[in-house]
């Protein structure tokens, strides 16, 4: 990343100045604790939440103290669970709560709602509590906006028949670190999909640093960029990477396999045996695999007015047509696809906002949204999920070859005032590509700062 | 010790796109490539941080400066610098002999694992001091007193600085490979058409191979280079017709650079192992060496028909056959039907056949050697010829004259494309399959094997 206006805007001139400044994330580095400070836990509404003892009991094992109430202290994190708040004395309590925890909130702070589905909310509660918890959507999208110093803000909705275990693995990676470029999201939790891990094994802070030991991860698309950094990020979490992209980039494949201890599979996915070569190879080499991560994608941007059916035809091919051909070898019999398996996509901002010049690019990464959501009760059939995730603007090769303007606009026009890295989508696909996580089935999470673009 | 041997299994390959001299690879070393290529070797078998038994490889063309040229790859290699390592050296034998090797070890279970192979650059050949001058700077570095040194200086002269430029030729005819080839291809009655026809399949074959994605597992791209940069998938006997010949002299000459192998850039690999150690470490077994024979041919003092002259005369003396008209590189011709006999096999028993095109002309001189009655039973002692080769089975993937022939860098390649070919064959057929190579080698030496798959 070569991000100067970053820079810049962190040293002391630019401070007297009062240049606004570009916050500083806080990333995940494996041996730092996962919390960086104290975290207020509190619920508003009915009984006391479903989810806000357990929320605590994690905190604390995780070494910090949990408060109740916003103090005198610097708050790392605030969780307020208002999955049982259905009236607007509730949603009122919650911004009595909300309000002096904001203010405290320390850099790289999380903040985390959870709530309930507004459908599963109108059967207890009619359409007030429907109302309540739709009402969380829109208060976190827009205090994600306040924060400021790299904090972010999140909702996770439960749904009514999920135990409480099923939003572990999603309130440990918002809380963390490694969420650091992911604001304003909501994602969805349902009852797990999948056989789910003892809990003594999840609670392990040994394994914690690996949790992702003895799964086998593809990775396609892992030559460079952020498929590299997905193969990086998942074996330091432990898994087995078997990396793929097309035969003419072999050399920084294998780069890559060597460097994360796996194994490099020259495969050009637009093939028409490809998905059979790699189910094969998967199969043969490994015995199965746990976690399928259809990142290779490709560009070539033209106006509408201009495009030429090469143009249309390749991208589809490679952002769309493998992943769908892929995806439906493992689901056919015999697939080594294991129990807790985890598919995960990347889309892209454009695919939800739209680019210029990018008719043939967003068209396959809409796809690949419409894809996940219509296979995803499919995967949970055989006990596996399939998910997204949706880069806004990543700092890669790709982005550092655009125009000045263009690139500035892209990095500032967001609530963290920066690119993310690969790194901050690489960390995204591990907690879906966790067997603890899954309760997320179909989902789609931007990993793009909260931009402004397309939300 | 081992009670008895088993076979050593070839598990796969790897080798970087062969170069011609002077172009891709101009500023790579051996050591640079032949270090590359057994990275990409672990990065497909992933065996980051392996231990193997060993790694067996050479370069024809080899600096001083690398004197233990294999080693110093295995140490700037991802693979556990507890490996052994060590250089072997047989003209363009190389690699073969280096299997042979690792495969024997492995046969008497010395090693359960192992790489061989080689490398050469043309176009980073080692230039050697004239040998004048070299012997008074040996002097001058062994004087201890100024004025023994001012002496020697003195001894110096602006002829002395004319560095040793390497020769393609033969220490003891002065005759480069070429000119030695372009007798034998007169002495037995080659044609142009027939080299020129062979050249274009070969050509045709590897253009295919290429095609169906045949290398994508044995081929990691180096320097941008993705394919063998001497292919030429036009090419036709029209074209090569066009060619003026390069060696021999006269309206008979007919080698022309077409149907030569130029001077080539490159490495290869091959990783070996007991069928346990594969099992172990879930990699195929693609075919298994069954066997090897090597041969010498008195090439300098046949006189007769091949018509060396006798510049350096005596060299081979106490030579235990009697002096024939043998060609440089017709070695093979007597290697071959040793390993038959020995293995109980005809010439027809083979289901492919790999015979290193150093040029065209070397291999139509075997194939015609081998139908030739008269030959066959003076100097081979059989009483009827071994017969003739399907052309439907040679060389089916391509070879030299299209892939071009970095020396020691010929044997890794065929033995893994050979291998390969065996067990698409055997799978698809569902009979075991049994393949032939041969390599005829400068100093009028042939290295012949049989690799054969299990269905």
């Amino acid at each position: 990343m070569n991000d100067v206006l970053a820079s810049l805007s962190n040293t002391g001139i630019a401070k007297q100045l009062g240049v606004p400044r570009v916050p500083v994330l806080r990333r995940h580095r494996p041996g730092d604790p996962l919390l960086a400070g104290p975290v207020l836990v509190a619920s508003a509404g009915g009984a006391g939440g479903r989810f806000a003892k357990a929320v605590a009991a994690f905190v604390e094992e995780n070494g910090q103290p949990v408060v109740g109430a916003a103090g005198e202290e610097r708050l790392h994190g605030v969780v307020v669970d208002l999955s049982e708040a259905r009236t607007l004395a509730d949603l009122a309590a919650a911004q009595q709560l909300l309000t002096p925890a904001v203010r405290k909130l320390g850099p790289s702070g999380r903040l985390l709602l959870i709530g309930a589905e507004p459908a599963d909310a109108f059967e207890s509660g009619g359409a007030e509590a429907a109302a309540v918890a739709q009402a969380l959507d829109g208060l976190v999208r827009s205090v994600a906006k306040e924060l400021r110093a790299g904090a972010t803000a999140n909702l996770v909705v439960v749904a009514a028949g999920a135990p409480p275990v099923a939003i572990d693995s999603s309130v440990r990676f918002f809380l963390s670190a490694r969420s650091a470029y992911v604001d304003g999201q909501v994602v969805h939790v349902a009852a797990p999909i999948g056989v789910l891990p003892e809990p003594a094994e999840v609670d392990d802070p040994l394994a914690e640093e690996r949790p992702l030991a003895g799964r086998v991860a593809v990775v396609t698309g892992a030559a460079r960029g952020i498929g590299a950094s997905i193969a990086d990020t998942l074996a330091r979490d432990g898994a087995t990477i078997v990396a793929v992209d097309v035969p003419a980039a072999g050399q920084r494949l294998a780069d890559t396999a060597n460097r994360t201890g796996g194994t490099a599979l020259q495969l050009d996915i637009t093939a028409a045996d490809a998905a059979d070569r790699l189910l094969t190879h998967l199969a043969d080499r490994h015995g199965g695999v746990d976690l399928v991560v259809h990142n290779a994608g490709i560009t070539r941007d033209k106006l509408l007015a201009n495009m030429t059916a090469d143009r249309w035809d390749a991208v589809l091919a490679v952002n769309l047509g493998a992943q769908l051909a892929i995806n439906d070898a493992l689901l056919a019999g015999g697939s080594p696809l294991r129990e807790a398996g985890r598919v995960v996509c990347v889309s892209s901002q454009s695919g939800i906002a739209g680019n210029r010049g990018q008719t043939n690019y967003a068209a396959s990464k809409a796809g690949v949204i419409g894809m996940v959501r219509a296979l995803a009760p499919r995967f949970a059939e055989r006990g596996a999920t399939i998910n997204a995730v949706a880069p806004g603007f990543i700092e890669t090769d790709m982005t550092a070859t655009m125009p000045l303007a263009t690139r500035e606009g892209g990095r500032r026009i967001n609530s963290l005032r920066q690119g993310g890295l690969p790194v901050d989508v690489a960390e995204a696909i591990g907690w879906f590509g966790r067997a603890e996580s899954g309760g997320l089935n179909g989902q789609i999470v931007r990993v793009c700062g909260q931009s402004m673009l397309g939300a | 010790m081992p009670a008895s041997t088993r076979r050593a299994a070839v598990i796969g390959g790897n080798r970087i796109p062969f170069a011609r001299a002077n172009r891709a690879y101009a500023g790579a070393s051996n050591l640079d490539m032949l270090t590359t290529t057994l990275d990409g070797l672990v990065a497909r078998f992933g065996l980051a941080g392996e231990r193997l038994g060993e790694v067996v490889a050479g370069a024809v063309l080899k600096h001083s400066r690398d004197f233990n040229l294999t080693r110093e790859a295995v140490l700037g290699s991802r693979l556990n610098p507890a490996t052994a390592a060590y250089d072997v050296q047989q003209a363009c034998g190389t690699g073969l002999e280096a299997t042979i090797a690792v495969a024997n070890k492995i046969a008497l279970g010395q090693i359960e694992s192992g790489v061989a192979g080689g490398v050469d650059t043309a176009s980073d050949a080692p230039i050697a001091l004239n040998d004048d001058l070299r012997r008074v700077l040996v002097k001058l570095n062994a004087a201890r007193t100024p004025l023994d040194r001012l002496k020697l200086v003195g001894q110096l002269r602006p002829g002395q600085i004319v560095p040793e430029i390497p020769q393609n030729s033969e220490p003891r005819t002065g005759l480069s490979m070429g000119e030695h080839a372009a007798r034998t291809a007169l002495e037995w009655g080659i044609g142009r058409t027939e080299q020129d026809e062979l050249t274009v399949r070969s050509h045709r074959n590897l253009a295919a191979a290429y095609e169906r994605g045949f290398f994508d597992d044995l081929l990691t791209p180096y320097l941008k280079l993705t394919r063998d940069d001497n292919l030429r998938a036009d090419s036709s006997v029209d074209k090569l017709a066009k060619l003026k010949p390069v060696f021999g002299k006269g309206p008979d000459a007919t080698m022309t650079a077409g149907n030569s192998t130029p001077l080539t850039d490159g490495a290869a690999l091959v990783l070996l192992g007991s069928d346990e150690w594969a099992a172990e470490h879930r990699l195929p077994v693609l075919a298994h060496v069954v066997d090897a024979e090597t041969s010498g041919v008195d090439y300098v003092h046949g006189g007769g028909a091949c018509g060396a002259d006798h510049q350096h005369g005596g060299g081979a003396r106490g030579a235990d056959h009697q002096h024939g008209p043998d060609g440089l590189l017709t070695a093979p011709v007597f290697a071959v039907p040793r390993l038959l006999e020995r293995n109980g096999l005809s010439l027809q028993d083979f289901d492919l056949y790999e015979i290193h095109e150093a040029f065209a002309s070397v291999v139509l001189v075997q194939r015609k050697a081998w139908e030739d009655a008269r030959f066959c039973k003076e100097r081979l002692g059989r009483d009827a010829p071994l017969g003739a080769i399907d052309d439907a089975k040679l060389n089916v993937a391509g070879s030299s004259l299209a892939a071009g022939h970095p020396f020691a860098a010929t044997g890794g390649r065929i033995v893994a494309t050979l291998a390969k070919l065996l067990r698409e064959r055997a799978d698809t057929e569902g009979r075991d399959q049994r393949g032939l190579i041969s390599i005829c080698a400068a100093g009028g030496q042939g290295v012949v094997a049989i690799l054969e798959a299990k269905k």
